[in-house]
């Protein structure tokens, strides 16, 4: 490894320009003549839209226009879509009903959208939107899933009888029937995964610029994938074909997830700005963002797990409702089932497994995927499940893990998943270790004297990542391919340009990236650039989420590497007259091996491009591209364990210890791969202590702001104590697993467990706020 | 309409607004400093905060009239020239920040935090004091790290002065 190669903790390149202001994100960009847009949305979670009246807007100061949810549909701009099909039990395709991007007649959550007011300034549009009168008839509304699958529920589709999306199953239910049968012992429990909002800081946004002479849009747009964006506007929303249609995703604020889709208020902007013959602005606000932005998680689940006499696991039943709000978001039916069910065999070897997710529709903010996406759930239920098991079954909860690891890999598990390599036992030991997991009860018994209760928490996860195999997830129902693409030009002074449709919002692409790069060419990364984010400039790639962009992304940019430098070789050899089996390269140079003739790169690069003395038949120029497709998910997996000191008194619940052993395959860069952990694990603490977005029984938010949703802050958290094990990843040549999601998927359940095992009672459900825990302690 | 005279990042500057306009609307819209951010609209994300008269203040919580006369600092105007504060390269030495939407806030608070407290900062004061700025990318383990490393720097480059 050098200096900046892979390995090194390099400080970021991207970091000059946030520190100092310069980052350049949507909402920073102005344009000539440019309009803002104001969305007059909907206050009831379902209702008719009997009429709106935009006379007296329309006569106010600096109005272009008021747009309504009628017009979007008469102009044939396409209903929202859902990516990836999934089939019920009964062998009928998901019910989905039509999702377009204003209401015209029947608004079905708080905030969606029924028309547009277009106007000067954004307060300008804002103070016509007051004087826009919309005609709501309201209608009955649902927004539990248990209340909405009940005979009589308020209905939101007609396409959709009962308010169900899907009935669908995975395994073999009729081996885990009798795994069941001939149990020793059945542990049970009943789990919510609380629904989360996602909250990247940065609201979303988007400006749409149409040039009438070359009917040609540009979008800026707060998106994790472009391109992904223009291919759905493109195919799907009949915006433009997608040669006239540019997609820039410039410096974006942080994804998690809710800027992977494609929202109406892009499609509206596009709309618009050919409408109104100008470009259109809209900014949302963090009030828009809980009520707009995908939410996540949002499961109920009931499951029981079959043990033999040995206390070895043979069984797993799930059963899970899943709500999905008031449409089906762009990814949003694969979460429950082939990124959640998946993933239930954890860690261990169970024989059969059986899990049904129902997908509900309520009168809520649709739900999609959010950091870790199914995975968490999955986690989280497998997890407290074993700990709840080891109470039970009154053994130590670490040894009852390990008894049921998984040691033998490949590991083909009762879901499709097969686990390629890992060392589950490793990353318990490492845990156990950096906690002094041994020396806990002493340290319990301590609190207990000063009136404090002391827990601890393990959670042993695994994740399905590196999305993914395109034939594979092609077979269970994708729309889309997810390899990636890459494109290395070398300039003809020796610099380099990566191109990558992997997009960076602040996952330190334009660091790790040029990390390769100085591995393979023994060049600093400041003569190497990483261009994303614009579909004029990048010919297209799948975007960044699902921790893919090193596993897939960079692996895609390894691939165009070795094609460049097969080139770059024989140019060398050529100009060295040697023969190119004999060339190496070092520090930036092309060597002969065992002499000391050697070629600088930019010579070869230069020679390259002024072709003057080429080897015969060659075409000039340097420059490679690659699409990479998967041949296997990754499998990143971990141990976290926390340590928690609950006030018997306030219910309040303190860090005591917080420590993560993960194994992530090959690191580029340990301090940015350490960074992605610290932020998920506060994602998953935050899940675990404070936050919930909270619906009344009519479907009005409570929680819209954040001054009501509890988001985690630097007092809440503590540091973190982290370590990695290393098994490589055999599925690619650089050994990546992925490490963006690990956090937000491990930290809840070793949060609960902890708390759990500190109050001395097992059931406690997500957000263990002081009152929650409190009760739980003082209950009968 | 009104005219807001006040000195931003060393430079007196006059500027016709609505009345309602907030301080931050002024630096983003009317300066085109697009350092400060806005991502909460309801005074508890920080990510607006700039500095009037040496005190951190949120810009998204006070009209531009109230900072008449007043002398601001964004987060454009704390380096000088290519020398950055150390408050900025402690958060890039120490991967204080991954989006960086909440970066210029969370820098423009720290100053401050670390000018109030002067040496005696510690990892419970930092973590206290940073309640009202709000980052989702790090967990803020790295950031309590970067400000505790700062407050070294400064008080080297005071005692230098």
């Amino acid at each position: 490894m050098g200096v900046e190669g892979i390995g090194a903790s390099v400080v970021r390149k991207e970091d000059k320009r946030f520190i100092t202001g310069k980052g350049r994100y949507v909402d920073d960009i102005k344009l000539q003549g440019m309009t803002h847009a104001h969305f007059i949305r909907s206050p009831h979670a379902h209702a008719k839209v009997k009429g709106i009246d935009s006379a007296e807007a329309l006569k106010m100061p600096g109005v272009v226009a008021v747009l309504t949810g009628q017009q979007i549909v008469d102009d044939k701009v396409g209903n929202l879509i859902c990516g990836w099909a999934i089939t019920s039990k009964d062998g009928s395709p998901m019910k989905m009903g039509a999702w377009p991007a204003m209401a015209p007649e029947t608004v079905r959550f708080v905030g969606q959208a029924v028309a547009v007011v277009i106007a000067e300034t954004k307060n300008l549009a804002r103070d016509a939107a007051e004087a826009v009168v919309v005609d709501y008839e309201e209608l009955p509304a649902v927004a539990d899933v248990h209340a909405a699958i009940k005979a009589g529920a308020p209905q939101l589709h007609p396409e959709a009888p009962g308010n169900q999306v899907y009935d669908w199953v995975i395994g073999d239910e009729g081996a885990t029937d009798a795994a069941f049968s001939k149990a020793a012992n059945v542990v049970k429990l009943d789990v919510t995964n609380n629904r989360l909002a996602p909250n990247a800081m940065e609201p979303r946004a988007a400006i749409a610029d149409y040039d009438s002479a070359e009917e040609h849009f540009t979008l800026y747009t707060t998106s994790q994938n472009p391109h992904v964006a223009r291919l759905v506007l493109s195919a799907f929303y009949n915006i433009a074909p997608e040669h006239k249609l540019r997609v820039i995703a410039p410096d974006v604020g942080g994804g998690f997830g809710s800027k992977i889709f494609i929202y109406p208020e892009e499609m509206v902007a596009l709309w618009a700005s050919k409408k109104v013959g100008r470009p259109v602005k809209w900014t949302g606000d963090r009030t828009e963002a809980f009520l707009t932005d995908a939410h996540g998680r949002d499961h109920v689940t009931h499951a029981e797990m079959a043990f033999d006499a040995n206390n070895n696991i043979t069984g797993l039943k799930v059963k899970t409702y899943a709500n999905f709000g008031a449409y089906m978001s762009l990814f949003s039916s694969s979460v429950p089932t082939y990124l959640y069910a998946t993933l239930l065999s954890g860690q261990y070897n169970i024989p059969a497994i059986h899990a049904e997710v129902i997908g509900v529709y309520t009168n809520t903010t649709p739900v999609d995927a959010y950091r870790g996406a199914g995975r968490p759930e999955a986690s989280y239920l497998i997890e407290r499940l074993m700990e709840t098991a080891a109470r039970q079954l009154k053994v130590d909860p670490a040894a009852l893990r390990r008894q049921n690891f998984i040691t033998q890999f490949p590991h083909q598990t009762p879901v499709i998943m097969a686990y390629d390599t890992g060392d589950f036992n490793a990353s318990l030991d490492a845990a156990m270790k950096a906690i002094d997991y041994a020396g806990f009860a002493a340290r319990k018994a301590k609190a207990k004297a000063d009136g404090m209760l002391r827990g601890i928490g393990v959670s042993c996860y695994i994740e399905a990542c590196g999305i993914a195999p395109s034939k594979a997830v092609g077979s269970l129902g994708a729309g889309v391919g997810l390899w990636e693409s890459a494109e290395v030009r070398v300039n003809p002074v020796g610099t380099i340009e990566i191109l990558t449709g992997s997009h960076s919002h602040g996952q330190g692409h334009e660091t790790t990236f040029c990390q390769l790069v100085a591995e393979r060419l023994g060049i600093p990364i400041s003569q190497v650039s990483i261009v994303h984010g614009d579909t004029d400039k990048v010919q297209f790639g799948m975007g960044t989420y699902g921790s893919r962009s090193a596993a897939v992304g960079l692996t895609a940019i390894l691939k165009a590497m070795e094609k460049m430098e097969a080139k770059a070789k024989k140019i060398a050899a050529h100009a060295l007259e040697a023969s190119e089996a004999d060339i190496v390269i070092e520090n930036g140079e092309f060597k002969v091996t065992g002499t000391d003739k050697a070629i600088a790169l930019p010579m070869v690069a230069l020679a390259a491009y002024t072709a003057h003395n080429l080897p015969d038949g060659m075409e000039p120029g340097l420059k490679e591209s690659a699409f990479y497709d998967p041949t296997n998910f990754t499998f990143p997996a971990g141990a976290y364990i926390c340590e928690v000191e609950v006030d018997p008194g306030t219910g309040k619940t303190s860090f005591v210890n917080f420590v993560a052993a993960d194994d992530f395959g090959r690191l580029i860069n340990p301090m940015i791969v350490e960074g992605q952990v610290h932020g998920g694990l506060a994602q998953g603490i935050g899940q675990a202590l404070l936050e919930h977005a909270i619906y009344d029984a009519n479907g009005q938010p409570v929680t819209a702001s954040f001054m009501d949703y509890s988001m985690p802050r630097a007092d809440d958290l503590p540091s973190f104590k982290l370590s990695h094990t290393t098994t490589l990843c055999p599925g690619n040549p650089l050994g990546i697993k992925g490490c963006g999601e690990a956090g937000a998927i491990g930290a809840s359940a070793a949060v609960i467990n902890a708390i759990t095992d500190a109050i001395g009672k097992n059931n406690l459900e997500m957000p263990a706020t002081p009152d929650r825990v409190w009760r739980t302690i003082h209950a009968a | 309409m009104s005219t807001v005279k006040l000195t931003v990042n060393g430079k007196a500057v006059a500027v016709d607004v609505e009345d309602r306009t907030l301080l931050v609307q002024l630096l983003r819209d009317h300066l085109n400093l697009t350092g400060t951010h806005v991502g909460c609209d309801t005074s508890q994300c920080g990510a607006c905060v700039v500095h009037m008269d040496g005190k951190a203040v949120k810009s998204c919580t006070m009209l531009a009239g109230q900072a008449d006369g007043a002398n601001v600092t964004t987060i454009e105007g704390i380096a000088r020239g290519d020398e950055l504060h150390p408050m900025q390269a402690a958060f890039r030495d120490n991967h204080g920040l991954q989006c960086g939407y909440c970066t210029p806030g969370m820098i423009m608070s720290a100053i401050d935090i670390v000018h109030r407290h002067g040496g005696e900062l510690d990892e419970a004061t930092v973590r206290q004091e940073l309640e009202g700025n709000i980052c989702r990318c790090t967990g803020y383990h790295n950031i309590v790290k970067a400000v505790l490393d700062a407050a070294g720097r400064m008080k080297v480059s005071q005692a230098a002065e």
